[in-house]
């Protein structure tokens, strides 16, 4: 078994798909740097921090993403982001079988905050472009830093979403909320809690994110490879089941995760955070 | 500028447009023509509720008026940065917001997006930045945060962010240097009513923003390197 978390955005990439299927576009031997980074004096990456391109997975061609979280927090930048444009962009004239994106972002990269904003804007719309064209978009997370702020609004556009119990997902950072509301809102130092409110158990318990995996490479190829049939095109009819859903969740007027399971109806709501992977798995998705 | 003196200037004193809180809804005639505005006021923080009842009037246009194009007012302070919103999946619900913006265009609504006070980050994405053209007042301001929350953020010195902003758009605040990178089309100046009339005879149904950019010389690179994709081997 092989952490997910703890690989490097290409470690995952080459463990996903088939064994040396992984194509590069734009790798780090074109240096195509952030001048924006440069310009502040900021370390920059050959690859933005995201690595894109072709592969195979159990024999079908995939697009495929990796964010590197352990650079600018896996930051979408206006290099990053156009990188991430032009792979959807592609996917949309070429048809892979799937569009792959291994999340791993605190959204857009406050250095170059308006080109990032726009650019994770972009990616929504050339996200969406694929996926109306019928072409499964299937994110993953798993990695330590999660999926926050734009790059949390872009995996809840995909057709399906993949998490370890590692992975967190949603949309300001438990320090912001901190810094913004003061520790009795969110405390950012309480694990437990940021994990049962934010963490892939809770995503999936809640359907929010629709596979609940082991932190294991293996486990998210495995989860890849079942989802590859899963295109959702979005029509009227999704948006309003959608809308009923979410609309639903604002009659629990708490703000704790245990309390929201168990009117849920999820026996022993104050035993998820102890429960393993299968554990939370038989409990059943609400 | 305050919405009801928008709402005046560019529908009439009886324009039909209702608030709710921070919500703004409403039916307007214009050009002889219906329109629906929806959008959002006092600097809104957009929660999840918020960004539900948005999309439910979206939803609405969809089913019951085809075809009838969407104003967008924008007015918010970003997203609500409350523990409840994140534990009720709030990037879901600005994700299901945008997708029904995103349907509607595809549906040949034309939807337009105004910020005509405040535009921040998250709750700026899912409307404005995702409507067919997004313009703004010249007045407005847009941001992803201050340069002294920058510099505390990324430990950067204000002076020397003030001092790139001067040459590169991507660091400051301002509606000027969104229109330079393309996010925002144009300014709105002079006859309010005349420039929503320009706005949406000419709304593009495709993302030309990073070329807009380009063009403008706010975002040198995004447009190339999507190109360079599309083109490596």
């Amino acid at each position: 078994m092989i952490s997910y978390a703890e690989c490097s955005a290409r470690e995952r990439l080459a463990l996903l798909v088939d064994e040396g299927s992984f194509h590069e576009w734009l790798p780090p031997a074109l240096k195509l740097t952030s001048p924006h980074l440069a310009q502040l004096g900021v370390p920059s990456a050959f690859d933005d921090g995201v690595a894109i391109g072709r592969a195979m997975l159990t024999g079908r061609p995939v697009f495929i993403a990796a964010q590197e979280g352990q650079f600018m927090g896996g930051g979408v930048g206006e290099v990053h982001g156009a990188k991430l444009v032009g792979l959807f962009r592609r996917a949309l004239r070429d048809r892979p079988h799937a569009v792959l994106l291994l999340a791993e972002s605190g959204g857009v990269r406050l250095h170059e905050a308006n080109a990032g904003l726009i650019a994770v804007s972009e990616v929504m719309r050339a996200l969406l472009d694929v996926r109306a064209a019928g072409i499964p978009v299937i994110v993953l997370i798993g990695g330590t830093g999660g999926c926050f702020g734009g790059m949390g609004i872009v995996a809840r556009c995909a057709d399906h979403v993949v998490m370890s119990d590692i992975g967190r997902l949603a949309m300001s950072g438990p320090e912001v909320i901190e810094a913004s509301h003061g520790v009795e809102e969110f405390d950012s130092r309480d694990r437990a809690l940021v994990w049962r409110t934010t963490g892939g158990k809770h995503r999936w318990l809640t359907g929010d994110c629709d596979a609940l995996v082991e932190d294991d490479v293996a486990a998210f190829r495995t989860a890849a490879i079942r989802a590859l049939g899963a295109s959702r095109p979005v029509t009227l009819e999704l948006l309003e089941a959608e809308h009923a859903r979410l609309a639903a969740r604002l009659a629990f007027e708490g703000a704790e995760a245990t309390d929201w399971w168990a009117a849920l109806g999820v026996a022993d709501a104050a035993r998820v955070p102890d429960l393993d992977v299968a554990g939370v798995l038989a409990l059943g998705a609400r | 500028m305050d919405w009801h003196t928008l709402a005046t200037r560019l529908f009439g004193a009886g324009h039909g447009i209702t608030r709710d809180g921070d919500f703004l809804h409403g039916t307007v005639e214009f050009d002889g023509e219906p329109l629906s505005v929806i959008g959002t006021t006092g600097h809104a923080p957009i929660g999840v509720a918020l960004a539900l009842a948005q999309a439910r009037a979206v939803l609405d246009v969809l089913t019951h008026n085809p075809g009838r194009a969407l104003l967008l007012l924008i007015d918010t302070q970003g997203q609500q940065l409350r523990r409840r919103d994140e534990l009720l999946g709030i990037n879901r619900a600005m994700a299901h917001l945008g997708m029904c913006i995103d349907l509607a265009r595809r549906r040949g609504h034309r939807v337009l997006g105004l910020v005509y006070d405040q535009a921040l980050s998250g709750g700026f994405i899912t409307s404005g930045l995702i409507a067919d053209a997004c313009d703004a007042l010249p007045e407005a301001e847009i941001r992803v945060m201050r340069l002294p929350a920058m510099a505390r953020v990324t430990k950067l010195p204000e002076a020397l962010l003030a001092q790139l902003s001067e040459s590169n758009p991507v660091f400051a605040p301002g509606v000027a240097n969104y229109v330079a990178m393309g996010g925002v089309r144009r300014l709105w100046d002079g006859d309010l009513a005349q420039a929503l009339r320009a706005a949406l005879a000419d709304a593009p149904t495709q993302d030309l923003r990073a070329e807009d950019g380009a063009a403008r010389g706010g975002r040198r690179l995004a447009a190339g390197i999507v190109q360079r994709v599309l083109d490596a081997a």
